[in-house]
């Protein structure tokens, strides 16, 4: 049938070349594979599901590790100690029970509905403008480098954290206002103290799981073409890396992960969660986190490390082999003059439509043509998202370009629309308006377009 | 290739301002030959008649349930966990429909399959376990002072994919109870039925009362919600897509069941783990049955046969297309139910000796020949040209 439509295309096409240039009408043509955001390993399932689908190619070994690190990572952890030895160890602090309560069905979390939900995907890191000997950041005195609202029942939790929202309102250029929210963050109920008057806070927001491992095999070479850290090429954008701390290595390496690339691979991205969104301990973090006045090891623990290596790198296969979706509707014609769109306003010079991957552990993510819409390095965002609180290299200001797969999905499998680190954003349309900084020319130019315009842009993005 | 056919009505449309010549359109309709849209019909009349089927053992264990509710006896009790077990064999082989991008798992319904059948779940989400007498929302007057349906509902899967509070599973575990002997012993879970008799066993017998109530009357709720779209608007929809993307998701979702939601995390997982905990149907053992049900559905959409519905199958287009492939398939079906059915009843004491334990080896038998099927099957897209 391939080779049928393929002669009858030619066919017309000499028919039309022989009535008439002026009639013919040439439609936006997608690229050639432009649907496959994962390459090969992309899948076509867009239910609610569809964030949690293994890569279609991997071997019958690794599809059982896959489902084994699936089920920890659904699994509620409980206080230990408990019949169920495998899955005891939670806290005594801790954001989440388990992986999914952030990260629902493998999606992207969201800022708390109410104050005091519990588990909705948003966490507050905290830290003093000072640093280990590593490079990490040093906590706040009492409640350390990160704030947990809950515990196990023996233990007073934290505290509750309290956001308000003020409005900010945005014009376009033909008059449209858009009012955006502008979070504020604060604590009630704290068991333990007051918070540092030096400790800033910096929300994150749970990021939804696909693709890590493509991202993780996008040569360091690749990364370093798109770096630009001085602006050399005078464009107002620069791009520059996160060289942070391998704890199982101890040496500072290029950051991939996490909303300040601060985390240099998946598997050190997936302990740390461990240990501070569960207060579960592994070989690569082996302390729990606990209030300056109180001792953990009063509290009954899961083992040590709660754990084991072979479940970490369980969870950690699983995390890096869950699949891109495909694209939808990549022939739309007002998708593709919203592509067009998007590229003409200087969007792609971060958000890097096209990549390939390298050579890779996991042979079926490896030598892939991804279409992830980043380029994986730091940006400076603007005031208006600064957290004021550096990571490693990356200022108060900076943030990691994050992929655009899978954006157009989140409702579907989140039912949300929030985006941002901190969730602030409620739509896509918002989280645009919020780009300064080196994106702010861009922004600039999305207000000149027409509202048509915009939609298109809009369209795009939710085909990806 | 779409982008293709695509190309081709644009040019078509710009042809006909032109040109007399528009024999062409008559040739763009060369296709798949008309078997394709009886087989798609067929499937669509397959769906409809499972979930029908589902539907009156899902009222039969509605009426079971109220029963007991009404007249909490041993008696009633056992004859709701029978009513239980007859409303799964039904259900099952629908599990065949998910992952077709069909009204079970997506567009506006898609939280439906979740409100049915969300496992693994954490028992203390909804009713007391051993070692915590107070938890669950049973048992917490002060977060839910009453017991709604919209509030049950508004709970299944909040902060975490295993706080189910509805659904056959939610419903199992209030009949069964935890599974807390050992496999070995051969027994489900042993919840006594005066759980549920004011003054009986455990606290809150008639919240327990009042919970499973609704629990049973949200199954059949959300069962007509599937039934009302095959028989109206998502049939419509259905029967108007492109064939080749009706024949892709046919194909693509019991790929799907087999070769992974199946093979590996129902059945893979749990020989891993060796753990009770990761089987689909823990509380009342009846995860042997699951797991032949499943196969069941593939092997009814793969064949087309459904009760009374038997029509141009799958089986059939890929004969068609390619003979040896098909054989191939047939050959890889009848050994997958072979070694599905030489597995042990119960499941959790298959599992529980690990894969080397002469148990264990004919579980990981059993998921290589689903895994093998279903890789298999994915490659039909490219004999039906519709990869």
């Amino acid at each position: 049938m391939n080779r049928i439509s393929i002669t009858i295309l030619c066919l017309l096409v000499i028919m039309v070349t022989s009535c008439g240039k002026d009639e013919v009408i040439v439609p936006l043509m997608a690229e050639e594979g432009e649907e496959l955001s994962g390459g090969t390993t992309s899948s076509s399932n867009f239910s609610a599901e569809a964030f949690g689908f293994a890569s279609p190619d991997l071997t019958f070994d690794e599809r059982v590790t896959f489902g084994v690190g699936n089920s920890l990572f659904n699994q509620s952890w409980v206080t230990a100690p408990a019949s169920t030895t495998a899955r005891d160890g939670l806290g005594p602090f801790f954001n989440a029970r388990n992986c999914s309560g952030c990260h629902f069905k493998d999606g992207r979390g969201r800022p708390p509905e109410y104050d005091g939900e519990f588990s909705s995907g948003l966490l507050l890191r905290l830290g003093l403008l000072q640093t280990t000997e590593n490079g990490e950041n040093i906590g706040d005195p009492i409640y350390g480098t990160q704030f947990q609202d809950n515990s196990i029942l023996s233990v007073d939790k934290e505290g509750t954290i309290i956001i308000t929202y003020t409005p900010l309102i945005e014009s376009y250029a033909d008059g449209t206002e858009i009012s955006l929210q502008v979070p504020e963050y604060s604590f009630t109920g704290l068991s333990y103290g007051g918070l540092s008057a030096a400790t800033r806070i910096s929300p994150r927001v749970a990021n939804q799981m696909i693709g890590l491992g493509l991202l993780d095999a996008i040569p360091e070479a690749t990364l370093l073409s798109y770096a630009d850290p001085n602006d050399a090429d005078g464009d107002g954008i620069s791009g520059k890396t996160n060289m942070v701390y391998d704890v199982e290595t101890g040496t500072r390496v290029i950051g991939r992960f996490g909303w300040k690339a601060n985390q240099p691979n998946i598997k050190q991205q997936v302990a740390a969660a461990f240990s501070g969104d569960l207060g579960i301990t592994s070989s690569l973090f082996p302390n729990e986190n606990c209030p300056d006045p109180l001792d953990c090891d009063d509290y009954p623990n899961g083992g040590t490390p709660e754990i084991p290596d072979d479940n970490l790198e369980n969870v950690t296969f699983y995390a890096a082999s869950l699949s891109v979706p495909e694209r939808r509707d990549v022939d739309d014609q007002n998708v593709l003059e919203g592509k067009e769109l998007f590229v003409s306003i200087d969007c792609a010079k971060c958000h890097i439509p096209k990549l390939e991957t390298g050579a890779y552990e996991i042979e079926a993510l490896a030598h892939q043509t991804i279409r992830p819409y980043t380029d994986m390095l730091l940006h400076d965002m603007g005031d208006g998202l600064a957290d004021g609180l550096p990571d490693f290299d990356a200022n108060g200001n900076e943030w990691r370009t994050p992929p655009l797969w899978g954006i157009g999905l989140i409702e579907t499998v989140n039912g949300h629309t929030n985006l941002l680190h901190d969730g602030r954003a409620r739509n896509i349309e918002e989280a645009i308006l919020w780009h300064g900084g080196e994106a702010l020319a861009s922004k600039e130019k999305f207000k000149k377009l027409s509202i048509e315009e915009r939609n298109k842009i809009i369209q795009f993005l939710n085909t990806l | 290739m779409k982008r293709v056919i695509l190309a081709v009505g644009f040019i078509g449309l710009t042809l006909i301002g032109c040109s007399s010549d528009d024999d062409s359109t008559s040739e763009v309709v060369i296709d798949d030959s008309i078997e394709s849209s009886a087989v798609i019909e067929n499937y669509a009349d397959l769906v409809l008649a499972n979930y029908q089927a589902a539907m009156v053992d899902a009222e039969a264990l509605k009426v079971a349930i109220d029963l007991f509710v009404a007249t909490p006896t041993e008696d009633n009790f056992n004859a709701a966990k029978e009513a239980w077990l007859t409303s799964r064999e039904s259900y099952g082989p629908s599990e065949a429909f998910r992952f077709a991008n069909g009204p079970i798992d997506t567009g506006d319904t898609e939280e439906i399959e979740g409100y049915l059948n969300s496992w693994p779940l954490d028992e203390a989400y909804i009713d007391y376990v051993e070692g915590d007498v107070d938890a669950g929302i049973i048992n917490n007057l002060a977060d839910f002072p009453t017991l709604t349906k919209e509030g049950l509902t508004g709970e299944n899967g909040i902060g975490g994919e295993e706080n189910v509070a509805i659904g056959y599973h939610a419903i199992e575990f209030l009949l069964w109870g935890q599974d807390l002997t050992a496999p070995s012993e051969n027994l489900a879970g042993q919840r006594t039925y005066t759980d549920f008799v004011d003054g009986g066993t455990a606290a809150n017998q008639d919240r327990r009362r009042a919970y499973l109530a609704i629990v049973a009357d949200l199954l059949t709720d959300h069962l007509q919600i599937i039934i009302d779209e095959w028989s109206g608007d998502y049939r419509t929809t259905f029967l108007a897509l492109d064939e080749d993307e009706a024949l892709d998701n046919m194909i693509s979702s019991i790929a799907e069941l087999s070769r992974s939601e199946l093979a590996i995390e129902r059945m893979a997982v749990a020989l891993q783990n060796q753990d009770q905990e990761d089987e689909h149907s823990c509380f009342s053992d009846n995860t042997d049955r699951d797991i032949r049900l499943n196969l069941a559905g593939i092997v009814n959409v793969y064949t087309g046969v459904y009760g009374s519905v038997n029509g141009n199958s799958l089986q059939d287009l890929i004969e068609e297309a390619d003979a040896d492939l098909a054989a191939e398939l047939d050959a890889l079906l009848a050994t997958a139910v072979t070694d599905v059915d030489a597995t042990l009843d119960p499941f959790d004491l298959a599992i529980v000796d690990g894969e080397s334990s002469v148990e264990g080896a004919k579980v990981q038998t059993a998921v290589q020949a689903l895994v093998a099927f279903g890789d298999k099957l994915l490659e039909a897209k490219v004999a039906l040209d519709i990869d």
